[in-house]
């Protein structure tokens, strides 16, 4: 079934028809020529290798289609791509013919009407009408294509009636309506080749052939969502999205995921003041078209325990709502009460920190005499500086930037699980591991990655070992051989306690190494974040000075801080805690402030390879909430220390002195080549659920239970009343 | 006087009426798998001694890195020590001996007809009804065969497991028609009689002789030959003197 792959989906390092591989039947060599077709009329010029309909996209002609996809396998099995080819008898699906040198190709004749129609004749013969009760209405492959090519009457008049298939139960994400499937098999190319997860096939044959696992069972994978934007029709639809809007009343915002490292492009569809729906945006450099299930549906955590005004907390211990001006000025009574002085004022930075307000607080807190910025790193890592140092932005980066992954041969993972901390990442690894000869190894808890590598060890004695060369095997001897070999080191490694080992290993082996791992061309050693505030933190110098590192806080700032350690905080200290959910950060506050959630504001956030991409507001705030500098400039002015800029230009201003790639938004700053210092289990054992948006969602709790923690419970019911949430 | 009633009563009343108006169209198959107590995952499967030795044998035609393709044959020799059919367990162990997903072996087990996905009796009667066999009578055999197991519906079992009978198409034979397949044999050239005499055999155990029932050898003519009838020429006759 699976035929070559399609331009878009192969690696960037490999050519068209590629060249032998492990993993590949063929063994001709590329030829990378252009050819000249003429599509109605007009020449084009495509690669050699093309399929016919990029040839006729390319030249302007639009050729319907369901079963092809730029990122997926050919599988030619739809046929409502046919044209017509001069001196071809029949017409030809383009999709799967390549484009010829000298072809004459028609996609508006007579001829090539007839076959739309007759093709959508027989994909509508086994079609349920129910159009108005599905969620695919409005934006479905088949209803466009049907209007725009199809006839407006059939000739079937089955007495035994449409084919019946029963409705599959893929988790709590993907919403199954078998009855609609038109088999163009793009969900079970997704799920073998991009997800992994290779349980998806076709059973049965002929009419009666049929999408599924056979046997009944989950589609775990942390993609899963993706098949929904894939189907055509409304067969896989979105579980939690089921029966709540149209396409056409929604308002579609660009933005940017925040619930792990990657910065997916997304697009946030709201209706009213309520986020409906979290969709991809194409962007080749970052997330290609994918997203993660945890990006796509964590959003109802957005409209529960939202903090919707500011809370004082009482002498009973409980919290009483306030107005703005009475919380800030509890919080200037509370710091004059403590009496805390230089660097025992603390600020401490959580997972969904945006980049202009962690400026904003830095300034703050700088200008009330204190260094101790703090972070929300696992245990008491976050309390001192970074293992790896921020002096230089190569130490903790994603270096060989997010596409360039595709052009590792050799790739050594360090202590993280892609499939988790970046699962779009992952799914790179994959397809280059899939059409190229790359080779994976893996120091650390031992994970199921969806492509096949060599582990070398647990711990960091293993890495010492396979760096000093000691281990025997393939995967060393290729990578000593790999002209792009690549390091990728999880995050969790500055949150162990043979961090600092492991880093200054690294780096003397970077360093040893020459220009093998790092030079003009590559930069093989890769810092793999999985907090989205992080890079930003590192970049903006968020971090505690040396002499901070010891100094016990009187008074506390938790912004959208929820990883802490309770223990951590002195409990004689003043604590005032800013963010938009009330999580594990809100408890342990005296004083909350209401802020923003991603989607509610327009924000700096800078992704794991140090690219600061825009986030748009696409709903507004729930009810007193603000926008998060805001009230730290608020609170600037109550605590007497007036912050100077007065508007998001001028924090922005400031972005720029600071670092001038922070306002360069989608572009990519190429890091300095300069590498100072560079059981190491990954920290991330739960996916769906990491920050307080996803810890509240209903889907990510769901999820949990059915991929996670694996309970039995039936799943039936739950999510189908409707959910009352404010906002 | 008999009175009628207002209302005739309908000849056939639908005792409840159904929403859709679509009568359902069934498979003969499901191609979903459902865990039952004589096929779920848990029962266990392993070839024999011999049938490992031989399954070696057919992975060892194939180059190392496509061994899958050797996943019809093994699935063959699975369903044949399995009784004549390819249970889960048969499915995953042949996906497990040849280091491929499970879904890509129910794939190809679904697909092809031959692998049976539930029991079937000791013998396993497939009587042709395509074409050629049906003009030839294969209507009254497939009758005939369904009333001599004790009134049978194509695709059932005997109720003391001895036979499965069900309606293929064509098995290639169409030239001895009508035809059935009991097991990997092939009775050719059937009557309502020979059938029932092939059956009776079987139901003691014994294996009637394979081909034609009609008495000819394989295809022949029926009616004996008309051509090629006289004696074939030996070597040098009716040549030149030289060459005799």
């Amino acid at each position: 079934m699976l035929r070559i792959v399609a331009s878009a989906s192969r690696p960037s390092s490999v050519s068209l028809l590629s060249v032998a591989h492990r993993r590949n039947l063929s063994s001709t060599s590329a030829r990378q020529a252009d050819i000249t077709l003429t599509v109605d009329g007009k020449e084009v010029t495509v690669p050699q290798g093309s399929a016919l309909i990029q040839a006729c996209e390319a030249a302007g002609s639009p050729i319907p289609r369901f079963c092809y996809h730029d990122r997926l396998a050919i599988a030619g099995n739809c046929r409502m791509c046919l044209v017509e080819v001069a001196r071809s008898p029949k017409p030809v699906a383009s999709c799967a013919a390549p484009a010829m040198p000298g072809a004459v190709v028609f996609t508006n004749t007579p001829l090539v009407h007839e076959a739309r129609e007759g093709v959508m004749e027989f994909l509508l013969s086994n079609h349920p009408l129910d159009c108005p009760i599905c969620d695919q209405g409005g934006e479905c492959d088949l209803q466009d294509q049907s209007i725009r090519y199809g006839s407006d009457r059939t000739r079937f008049h089955e007495i035994a009636g449409k084919r019946a298939v029963s409705n599959k139960d893929l988790g709590p994400i993907v919403k199954t309506s078998m009855n609609r499937c038109i088999q163009c098999t793009r969900c079970v190319r997704f799920a073998n080749e991009v997800a992994g997860v290779e349980d998806l096939g076709t059973t049965g044959r002929g009419n009666d052939l049929q999408i599924g696992m056979y046997v009944e069972k989950m589609m775990d994978s942390e993609l899963s969502g993706n098949v929904i934007d894939l189907c055509p029709v409304g067969a896989l639809t979105s579980k939690p999205y089921a029966m709540q809007a149209r396409p056409w009343e929604l308002k579609t915002t660009e933005s940017v995921d925040v619930l792990d490292a990657l910065g997916s492009n997304i697009r946030v569809d709201s209706r009213g003041v309520q986020v409906m729906r979290v969709q991809p945006r194409t962007n080749d450099n970052v997330n290609e078209e994918w997203i993660s299930d945890k990006t796509r549906y964590a959003y109802d955590g957005l409209r529960f325990q939202r903090l919707t005004t500011p809370l004082i907390k009482g002498p009973d211990n409980r919290f009483v709502t306030a107005s703005w001006p009475d919380a800030l000025a509890a919080i200037a009574a509370g710091l004059n009460q403590t009496g805390a002085k230089g660097n025992e004022i603390k600020a401490i930075a959580g997972h969904l920190a945006d980049t202009e307000t962690l400026v904003v607080l830095k300034d703050l807190i700088n200008r009330l005499g204190s260094d101790n910025l703090a972070s929300d790193l696992e245990g008491k890592y976050g309390n001192a500086p970074p293992v790896h140092g921020i002096d230089v932005r190569s130490n903790y980066s994603f270096n060989s930037t997010i596409a360039g992954v595709e052009s590792a041969d050799a790739i050594l993972l360090v202590g993280t699980n892609p499939r988790h901390e970046a699962a779009v990442l992952n799914s790179r690894i994959r397809k280059s591991w899939l059409h190229t000869d790359l080779v994976v190894g893996m120091v650390g808890t031992r994970a199921d990655t969806t492509y096949g590598f060599e582990h070398l060890g647990e711990d960091a004695k293993a890495l010492e070992k396979f760096l000093s060369g000691k281990v025997k095997g393939e995967f060393a001897e290729r990578w000593a051989q790999a002209k792009r070999p690549l390091i990728m080191v999880g995050s969790s490694m500055a949150e162990h306690a043979d961090g600092e080992a492991v880093f200054g290993m690294l780096a003397r082996y970077v360093a040893a190494t020459g220009e093998r791992i790092v030079r003009e061309d590559w930069n093989g050693f890769n810092v793999l974040q999985r907090v989205a505030s992080r890079p930003a933190l590192y970049e903006t110098g968020f971090v505690p000075s040396r002499a901070a590192t010891s100094t016990t806080p009187k008074f506390i700032f938790l912004l959208n801080a929820d990883e802490v350690d309770p223990a951590s905080i002195p409990a004689d200290a003043f604590v005032v805690y800013q963010g938009h959910h009330g999580d594990r950060g809100a408890a342990l506050a005296d004083v909350c402030l209401p802020g923003c959630a991603y989607t509610e504001k327009s924000s700096t956030w800078v992704n794991t390879e140090g690219r600061s991409q825009l986030g748009r507001a696409a709903v507004p705030p729930p009810g007193a909430a603000r926008e998060d500098w805001k009230i730290v400039r608020a609170l600037s002015e109550v605590l007497g220390v007036d912050l100077p800029y007065e508007d998001l230009v001028g924090v922005r201003d400031r972005m720029w002195a600071i670092s001038p790639s922070l306002v360069r938004w989608d572009g990519l700053e190429g890091t300095s080549l300069e590498v100072a210092k560079a059981g190491l289990g990954s920290l991330m054992s739960n996916f769906y659920q990491t920050d307080v948006v996803s810890r509240a969602s209903v889907t990510m709790a769901q999820c949990t239970r059915a991929f996670v923690t694996r309970e039995k419970t039936s799943l039936e019911g739950l999510g189908k009343e409707p959910l009352q949430a404010h906002a | 006087m008999l009175r009628l009633p207002r209302r005739l009563p309908r000849l056939s009343p639908p005792s409840s009426r159904l929403i859709s108006s679509t009568a359902p169209k069934r498979s003969d198959a499901l191609f979903i798998h459902r865990d039952t107590p004589y096929n779920n995952p848990e029962i266990a499967f392993k070839f024999d001694a011999q049938n490992l030795k031989r399954a070696q044998e057919i992975i060892s035609h194939y180059p190392p890195q496509y061994k899958k393709a050797a996943t019809i044959p093994l699935l063959d020799l699975g369903q044949r020590q399995n009784k004549g059919w390819t249970s889960i367990s048969v499915m995953n162990y042949v996906a497990e001996l040849l280091e491929m997903p499970p879904m890509r072996v129910y794939e190809v087990a679904t697909f092809y007809t031959m692998f049976n996905r539930e029991p079937i009796g000791t013998n396993f009667v497939q009587v042709c009804t395509t074409t050629p066999c049906m003009l030839r009578g294969s209507t009254d055999i497939l009758n005939t065969t369904c009333a001599h197991l004790g009134g049978l519906k194509p695709g059932e079992t005997t109720k003391d497991g001895k036979f499965t009978v069900i309606e293929v198409e064509c098995q290639g034979a169409c030239s001895n028609a009508p035809m059935m397949a009991v097991n990997d044999d092939f009775y050719e050239d059937l009557t309502p009689e020979t059938t029932k005499k092939i059956l009776d055999a079987f139901a003691k155990g014994e294996k009637p002789k394979p081909g034609p029932q009609s008495g000819r050898k394989t295809s022949e003519n029926s009616a004996g030959l008309t051509a090629l009838t006289t004696k074939p020429y030996g070597p040098g006759e009716f040549c030149q003197p030289e060459f005799q």
